[in-house]
């Protein structure tokens, strides 16, 4: 229901935030979470609802240990 | 200095204002003589398509709303395989419009036509009182083009075994105009070109050429949902070939939007023989705008008249024509 | 890679005992149908779109208020894109701007604030939709509003959580194995309430995100998983056990829990969030708006429940159509018929 991709903080001030997607930059409400230069975070509706973690390649390793216990 | 009411009276005002801008910048034999109607040499088929266009806000990352009116008819002509010639413009102003802001967009345009290969040979002017949300300019072009002999074009034309071709990234109009309403900043430019180059570099290399249509409002989807029916065949197409600019394609997931009913301004897809299909392909990414081009699917004799759009993972996904305005969604 | 590819095997080539599973988030609904999910199943697992998609959940009263609104003298209807198509029980917001209604569509309603502070003449509402991950955003606008003292910008609220509303398809269908948890309601609410309602209803909830290879995966979990409770969370670089506490907290300060109308299903008690007393100078009238009013035939009370699917309303693809949409999940592009029908999706 809640459209939200992941962008990076590019710029912080007080409690807004510039959030660059692949080029694409938003001013974005910050004051839901805790923030820090070059986080990536997860935005919807023009506000930072999360921060990520950063390990974008091991994502998908990650996914499947997830599952590890389950056998069909 | 703004538009007045008065430049819209048809007496000196008018006069002035055409003398000034538009006679200015469109300078031609036709066009200067300034007579009722332009009368201009023939061929013995033509091609005329007329649109109009408004948009808001008329000056846009990439283009204007002048080099757009003259691309998206041009674009047009070019699609039924004529040549474009001549070109009308009709401008509907807003009082208040400001002057220089009208220099732009009229010189924009005649530049546009010039790169196009088309002469502006006739035009008119209103003003109409400012009444809100107009956008200050109003404009529709007229197009005639000649038809080359044997050359014949139809949406109908599509066979089995032939290959889809998209000439660049989609959705780039789309993405420009919304950016700049939605409040998103970005570099992301209007792709409103003429193709002039790009067909006739598929004309006269003799490409067996089965349907071609400018991919604007509706998206891809739209078109190619249009063509799968009119040919009465199955169309595939596969998501990892599609052409999208990676800052379109953020974009898009930003705005709940797919790049595959984006609108384009200068994009084409055509449909050609597979023999062909190499070279189309090489021809079109070697004229201008065509760099990005990519064979996107292939043409299947099959009566479903479904277009399948293979996804990345392995899905299936049936694509129909746009409905609505395709708006962005946000929840 | 190849782990991947034995899911797709296994999901593909499953002939178990039929399985439903329900995606209760309308971004899972649409990234299904992008990513061509369902034909990658067996035909013995069907996926169900439930009740997740604001636009399609909300009753007519709310969208005639709004109609209403934007059709009064200075005063300017804000909206997200997708709402503005639903008809409530005369027009929609988009037939109300054609009879020269305001309304503006925007990305954030942040940018709300802006637009009341440039122009302090006119009068603004934020159609204020949304499930547990936009609340907290609606709290930020309100945080900001006052701050800057903005007099003339108010919210009609028609706000969803999500808890009541599962147990209530638990409860009137017997027909979901499993739940798809909504990814980005768990970034807010934590991946905790959801194994709080797997233990409550007996079944599997898997919270995954929204690419291919994460739904395959969640769909593989929630199959091996069938028959009891537990929950798994696939998403954990956004989902934590807690969630977003500030967040929740920021929702809780402005917002109190309410009864809330469901479109087709009617009210649901402590289903959604109203604004508090103290804060009611922001409320544009959204207190009774529950009517319901729904067209003949019209099925959506069924199809968000999953108790038949979009194919099977009377309506569907005849008088119900994206050109012509009767109820709402034809209207939004998160709607579970709109996807059904511009896909064709179809239950095997």
């Amino acid at each position: 229901m809640c459209v939200a991709i992941p962008g990076r903080v590019t710029e912080i001030n007080g409690t807004k935030a510039t959030v660059d997607f692949s080029g694409n930059t938003v001013e974005a409400e910050a004051g839901l979470v805790k923030i820090k230069l070059g986080d990536r975070v997860l935005v919807h509706a023009g506000c930072i609802i999360q921060t990520m973690s950063d390990e974008e390649a091991d994502e998908m390793e990650e996914l499947f240990r997830e599952i590890e216990d389950i056998q069909l | 200095m703004n538009i007045t009411m008065a430049h819209g009276s048809g007496g000196a005002s008018t006069s002035e204002l055409i003398e000034s801008v538009f006679a200015k910048h469109f300078k031609n034999d036709v066009l200067d003589r300034m007579e009722d109607s332009a009368v201009v040499q023939g061929s013995e088929r033509i091609a005329v398509t007329t649109d109009s266009f408004v948009v808001t806000p008329y000056f846009f990352n990439g283009g204007d709303i002048g080099r757009l009116s003259v691309c998206g008819t041009v674009n047009d002509l070019l699609m039924s395989g004529a040549v474009p010639q001549y070109i009308t413009c009709g401008c509907i102003l807003e009082e208040g419009m400001d002057m220089d802001d009208l220099d732009k967009i009229i010189g924009s345009m005649a530049e546009t036509a010039k790169e196009a290969g088309v002469m502006v040979i006739t035009g008119d002017t209103k003003v109409v009182e400012k009444r809100g949300e107009f956008g200050g300019i109003m404009i529709n072009t007229t197009g005639v083009g000649f038809m080359p002999v044997g050359v014949s074009l139809s949406p109908a034309g599509c066979k089995d075994g032939d290959v889809i071709i998209v000439s660049g990234y989609l959705g780039d109009h789309h993405a420009a105009i919304l950016s700049d309403r939605m409040n998103i900043k970005n570099n992301i430019k209007s792709d409103n070109a003429p193709l002039s180059e790009m067909v006739s570099a598929l004309i006269e290399n003799k490409i067996e050429l089965h349907a071609m249509r400018d991919v604007t409002r509706g998206g891809l989807g739209t078109v190619l949902s249009e063509f799968a029916k009119a040919s009465n065949v199955e169309i595939d197409i596969y998501q990892d070939k599609l052409p999208v600019n990676p800052e379109v394609r953020d974009f898009c997931k930003m705005l709940g939007l797919d790049p595959v009913y984006m609108g384009n301004e200068g994009k084409m897809m055509c449909v050609v023989s597979k023999k062909d299909s190499e070279k189309a392909l090489e021809l079109i990414r070697n004229s201008k705008y065509g760099e990005n081009a990519q064979i996107i699917g292939e043409v299947k004799a099959a009566d479903n008249n479904n277009v399948i759009l293979h996804t990345a993972i392995g899905g299936e996904r049936i694509i129909g024509p746009l409905y609505g305005e395709g708006l962005p969604r946000i929840c | 890679m190849d782990r991947l590819q034995e899911i797709k095997d296994k999901i593909k080539n499953y002939d178990g005992e039929p399985l439903n599973f329900m995606e209760v988030c309308g971004t899972h609904t649409a990234a299904i149908s992008e990513n061509g999910i369902v034909n990658m199943l067996s035909p013995k697992i069907h996926l169900i779109s439930g009740p997740g998609c604001p636009v399609c959940v909300t009753v007519t009263a709310v969208i005639d208020k709004l109609t209403e609104l934007s059709l009064e003298d200075n005063t300017t209807v804000l909206t997200f894109g997708d709402l503005i198509r639903v008809k409530g029980s005369q027009m929609s917001l988009a037939d109300a701007r054609a009879k020269g209604g305001s309304v503006e569509m925007l990305y954030s309603p942040m940018d709300a604030i802006k637009l009341a502070l440039k122009n302090k003449d006119r009068n603004y509402v934020f159609a204020a939709i949304g499930f547990e991950t936009t609340t907290p955003v609606y709290s930020m606008v309100l945080e900001e509003a006052i701050k800057n003292d903005v007099k003339n910008l108010k919210l009609l609220t028609s706000l969803k959580t999500m808890p009541e509303v599962i147990r209530w398809v638990c409860k009137n269908t017997k027909n979901v194995d499993g739940f798809l948890a909504p990814g980005h309601v768990s970034a807010v609410t934590g991946s905790g309430l959801f194994e709080e309602l797997s233990e409550e209803t007996g079944l599997p909830f898997v919270v995954a995100g929204f690419e291919g290879a994460q739904l395959l995966t969640a769909v593989y979990a929630l199959v091996g998983m069938k028959g009891h409770s537990g929950m798994k969370n696939l998403y954990k670089s956004v989902v934590t056990y807690e969630g977003n506490l500030e967040a929740q907290k920021a929702a809780l300060k402005y917002f109190e829990p309410c009864d809330a109308s469901w479109r087709g299903m009617g009210m649901i008690p402590g289903s959604g969030m109203r604004l508090r007393k103290e804060y009611e100078a922001y409320d544009a009238g959204s207190y009774g708006l529950d009517e319901d009013h729904m067209p003949k035939g019209c099925s959506c009370a069924k199809v968000l429940t999953g108790e038949i699917s979009p194919d099977e309303c009377p309506l569907f693809g005849k008088a119900c159509t994206p050109e012509d949409a009767h109820g709402a999940c034809m209207v939004s592009t998160e709607g579970s018929c709109y996807n059904y029908y511009i896909s064709g999706r179809k239950r095997h």
